[in-house]
């Protein structure tokens, strides 16, 4: 690791000031994908700027249907908290899922979402379930906000404060999981709601989380894990490396969206 | 027995210190002023290197010395060498290419050596390494061994033209046709026998300390066999004369193999120290390891197995490439050869075997034996034949093999191997009893119900360990002699120090190795310790790989033991004033047989080094030695039987049961040979489903950590049946074979042929990662 200044933020608005006081600073919230990275030299900010011991970004609000998680609410938090588990059990279920118990103690919902990572859960369950991020500045829906691999609408130095969502009447997470990093290979967050059946896919495409209207269409007929044998999915647009072939991730997501459906209804 | 003497499942005395985080390792020694390297590597696969300017690495802060492979050449350091001599079937010898532990010309796989950068911190070496510079002229690169063999391949070494290293044969090739010619039936088979990377838990590490006033050097190094290093460092390498060198491997975190061999980073490192005038310490990263550490398997091979009218086997053919990447490490000639096609007889009655193997030079990291070495591949060969040949023949798979099965011993196959002693069909029956064979047809019948593919296979595995009888090593090329040396010392107050030139690197030798001590003197494992690892220590001894300590190391205990007890009675008999032939052990004292005269142990031990009252003319001390030359490879065998689960929606399999029936001989400690077991077959369940190293066209590794690298997690395996069988091993005085690799050479084919009876496809290779068993199935549909 190249030699950098840490600072903790003791508000949002102090990191605001501690971001722009910085030549080239990064956010470190659980730093699961910052810290090895820049172990390996692949990154080398000058200055990090932690925003976990912030107050007022911890924590999980539950309100009627609505659902308010502090960005840097870690997976460990988000998959035991027993208020969200009674509205919105599927995104429990996804976040006991992530890495290992190490991980999820350190790892946090608005780092992960941030960060983008074409593998990761969070970005699937925030788009199926129409999702709003907060940040110090606005709020972005989540189809505008997961544009591409690692990357975001988000702007330089801003900063993620919460995630708010209005729970689904069904929904369900089904994952395949990378033998070797188990990160998500192929991911699929199903939701049923009175505006129709939402299908997003982490893990799999090319330009990171997306939706499959295809299989919404089909399941918009009838919720039925029956419904997705007709649906075509293509293996265009998908990834294709050594432990995956698009193909491969194209049958996969059948696989995982019948499975969630199946888990849903 | 006892408590804890042979037989007896002894807890392991050294866990305490491990899993307390107790443990001493190489990177744990600190010695004053010491310092830190890092290496700078070469990032290509292939390439000349242009020119190296060290001048700005060398001004940064707290840089003490960038050193090259000019200077270290100059200084008359030698090159790595590979120290077994294979000839290829013309007779020329193999052409070994140089291999200087940094790189000056040529560089031949990424993660090649080039420079190293000596500093006060770890950090500052490796900012200093960042800020050497280095021109290379890129050249194309070759990483399958299939290909590098192909005309118009790029060349690795002038010394070997197509990058072949040797093209050698085993066996009658006229018999063998001959037996095809009369042959009712031939299976023909491709294999893939996949790259593995090792991954002990601990990465290489060395420590070089040069003593300028002794001129003396010490190498602390995370070794299987530190005598062997000092030798070869000072025999070849011409780093220091023996007795001007003290190699070191203390506590070692796991080698499988990948710590028999010396690495440059030792060798540099020692010189590095006399160089810049500080100790100097290296530790590989985990990214270091995958680059750098000898990786193994890697064939591809072409079998063919003749049957006649009623399954018996002719004959068998094997043709095979070996891929020995960059260069050629200590013992990488012997792994696809003489540890290789000796086993391609398996546990049966073949009248003709043929092999031929061309090992061949790659960009890749250097290849070497691996746990199994050379066996595992010889294993997969025959067991995948032997399964693929029962589907074709339309028999069942347990059936022809009990056909084919070696019954007398011993048995002279026709590769050389003399099978002593053996019961095959006593694993087979066990096996197939604890697996419930029987009711197999009924859980597959039940699982398609529930939309699941079931699948059975077996493997019926023999390999050669306890290397090896000295002459008939050296016969075959090795260059070194593969017996074991053993010391046992009785202290004044009767407790016990056995040294050996074994070396536990996770083994357990510490608790077994005692087990004899307290079998044969009735004294408790307390009061003995075992002392390895330290050619100061220790006299000399070849190290621990090939299953060898258990029937190699602990023979030569026995034989220093048997000298302990001789002369323990002569002076037991002669305080007692008895015969030294009615002298008896037990408990802890010598006794007069028939009688109630006793001498504790302590008190005998105390009288040797008091010496007031011995026997007239005996020396004082109670200290003796022993060399042990096995007289044969000891030929543990066993059957294994794999039933899987595969879905067929993402092709993924599931590991129901995994029972293993072994025949290790006589087991000292039982509890330890399960463990070796289980860890066996936890790394040959990783070979079949889930490890396998990927090297992209130009050169570069993709599997180079652990988010593409895929180790067994717990996970991912079964909780193990296992059972023995014994039929003793007849040719050293314990009657013991060797446990520490059966594992990891008879779980593959069972796994894979489990999977291929589950999923109706036959064309399956290693890893069979869940995309693998996928596209076997829509292959199938």
């Amino acid at each position: 690791m190249y030699e950098t200044n840490y600072h903790r933020a003791s508000s949002v608005s102090d990191a605001v000031k501690l971001m722009k006081k910085a030549e080239d600073p990064k956010l470190l919230a659980g730093g699961m994908t910052l810290i090895p990275t820049m172990k390996q030299r692949l990154a080398s900010p000058s200055d990090l700027v932690d925003i976990t011991r912030i107050a007022d970004l911890s924590g999980i609000k539950v309100s009627g249907k609505t659902v308010t998680i502090g960005a840097a609410t870690t997976h460990f938090d988000v998959s035991t908290n027993e208020k969200l588990a009674k509205v919105c059990p599927a995104l429990c279920a996804l976040a006991s899922h992530i890495g290992d118990p190490h991980v999820r103690y350190r790892g946090t919902i608005g780092g992960s979402i941030a960060n983008n990572d074409p593998a990761a859960d969070y970005p699937s369950a925030l788009l199926a379930m129409g999702a709003t991020i907060i940040t110090d500045k606005r709020t972005i829906p989540a189809d505008k906000f997961f544009k591409g691999l690692f990357e975001t609408s988000l702007k330089d130095g801003e900063i993620v404060t919460a995630i708010e969502f209005t729970a689904p009447a069904k929904a369900a997470y089904s994952k395949f999981p990378n033998p070797a990093s188990r990160y998500a290979m192929t991911g699929v967050f199903v939701v049923k709601d009175k505006d129709g059946v939402k299908v997003a896919v982490t893990g799999a495409g090319e330009g990171g989380v997306f939706r499959h209207k295809g299989l919404e269409a089909a399941l918009d007929k009838k919720f039925d894990a029956a419904s997705v044998d007709a649906v075509k999915v293509d293996a265009k647009g998908l990834m294709s490396d050594m432990h995956a072939t698009a193909d491969y991730r194209a049958a996969l997501i059948k696989v995982m969206t019948k499975r969630a459906v199946a888990a849903a209804a | 027995m006892g408590i804890e003497g042979i037989g007896a499942r002894v807890l392991r005395k050294e866990d305490k210190r491990f899993i307390t985080g107790k443990g001493r390792y190489t990177d744990d020694m600190v010695v004053p002023g010491m310092k830190h390297a890092h290496f700078v590597r070469s990032p290509h696969a292939h390439a000349d290197i242009k020119k190296i300017d060290t001048k700005k690495a060398m001004a940064m802060p707290g840089v003490i010395g960038v050193l090259t492979g000019k200077e270290l050449k100059a200084d008359g350091i030698g090159n790595i060498i590979c120290g077994w001599m294979i000839h290829s079937k013309d007779g020329s010898p193999m052409k070994m290419g140089a291999w200087s532990p940094l790189a000056t010309e040529t560089v031949r796989y990424v993660g090649d050596a080039v420079v190293i950068v000596v500093a006060d911190t770890k950090g500052q070496a490796r900012d200093a390494a960042e800020a050497v510079e280095i021109t290379y002229k890129v050249k194309k690169a070759v990483v399958s061994a299939v290909d590098a063999l192909k005309s118009g391949a790029p060349q690795l070494h002038p010394e070997a033209e197509n990058n072949l290293i040797f093209d050698w044969e085993l066996g009658d090739s006229k018999a063998v046709d001959a037996a095809f010619k009369n042959a009712a039936h031939v299976t023909k088979l491709d294999i893939v026998n996949n790259r593995l990377i090792p991954n002990a838990m601990e990465p290489r590490a060395t420590l070089g300390v040069y003593d300028g006033a002794e001129d003396h050097y010490t190498c602390w190094t995370t070794s299987q066999n530190p005598h062997v290093a000092r030798l070869v460092m000072s025999a070849f390498y011409n780093v220091a004369p023996e007795n001007k060198l003290r190699v070191i491997a203390p506590d070692v975190g796991g080698g499988f193999g990948s710590k028999i061999y010396i690495y440059p980073e030792e060798i540099v490192c020692l010189w590095a120290s006399k160089k810049t005038g500080v100790p100097v310490k290296w530790n590989s990263d985990r990214t270091e390891a995958f680059l750098t550490d000898a990786h193994g398997r890697d064939h591809v091979t072409h079998v063919e197995m003749a049957f006649d009218k009623s399954n018996k086997i002719l004959g068998l053919k094997v043709d095979t490439v070996a891929n020995l990447g960059a260069y050629m490490s200590l013992f990488s000639s012997a792994t696809p050869t003489y540890l290789y096609a000796t086993l391609l007889s398996g546990q049966y009655n073949i009248p003709a075997i043929h092999a031929n193997v061309r090992t061949v030079y790659t960009n890749t990291a250097p290849v070497d034996a691996y746990r199994g070495a050379g066996r595992p591949e010889a294993t997969f060969v025959m067991e995948r034949t032997m399964e693929t040949a029962a589907r074709e023949l339309g028999v069942s798979p347990t059936d022809l093999r009990r056909q084919n099965f070696v019954t007398s011993f011993p048995h002279q196959t026709p590769v050389i191997m003399c099978y002593d002693a053996g019961d095959f069909g006593a694993s087979l029956d066990a096996a197939m009893k604890t697996s419930d064979y029987a009711g197999f047809a009924k859980r597959k019948a039940k699982a398609a119900k529930e939309g699941k593919l079931r699948g059975i296979g077996m493997s019926c595995y023999i390999e050669a360990c306890g290397i090896a009888p000295s002459a008939a090593v050296g016969s075959l090329g090795a260059g070194v002699g593969l017996w074991e040396s053993a010391e046992v010392r009785v202290n004044a107050v009767g407790t016990v120090e056995v040294l050996t030139g074994s070396h536990s690197h996770g083994q357990g030798h510490e608790t077994t190795f005692a087990q004899l001590v307290t079998e044969r003197f009735g004294i408790p494992g307390a009061n003995v310790n075992i002392v390895h690892g330290d050619t100061d220590k220790v006299q000399m001894g070849m190290g621990t790989y090939g299953s060898r300590s258990g029937a190699v190391g602990m023979s030569a205990i026995v034989k220093a033991l048997d000298k302990v007890e001789a002369k323990a009675k002569k002076i037991a008999a002669h305080l007692m004033e008895a015969d030294e032939g009615d002298i008896i052990i037990e408990n802890g004292e010598l006794k007069v047989a028939g009688t109630d005269k006793k001498v504790p142990w302590f008190q005998m031990a105390l009288s040797a080094y008091t010496a007031h009252n011995l026997p007239s003319g005996m020396e004082p001390g109670l200290k003796e030695g022993a060399f042990y030359d096995p007289s044969n490879f000891t030929f543990p065998a066993g059957c294994y039987i794999c039933e899987v689960e595969v879905d067929p929606d993402t092709g993924t399999t599931k590991i129901i049961q995994f029972v293993a029936a072994d025949d290790f001989g006589n087991i000292i400690n039982p509890m330890i040979v399960e463990g070796q077991v289980h860890g066996g077959i936890g790394q040959g369940i990783g070979q079949a489903l889930l490890e396998g190293a990927h090297y992209d066209e130009s050169g570069q590794l993709l599997t180079a950590s652990y988010m593409d690298y895929c180790m067994p997690r717990a996970d991912d395996l079964p909780s193990y049946q296992v059972s023995h069988q014994c039929t003793p091993c007849p040719s050293n005085p314990l009657g013991i074979k060797g446990c520490g690799e059966a594992g990891a050479i008879g779980s593959p084919p069972a796994v894979i042929n489990a999977i291929t009876d589950a999923i109706g496809n036959n064309n399956l290779a290693m890893p069979a990662t869940p995309l693998a068993v996928w596209n076997a199935i829509q292959a199938a549909r």
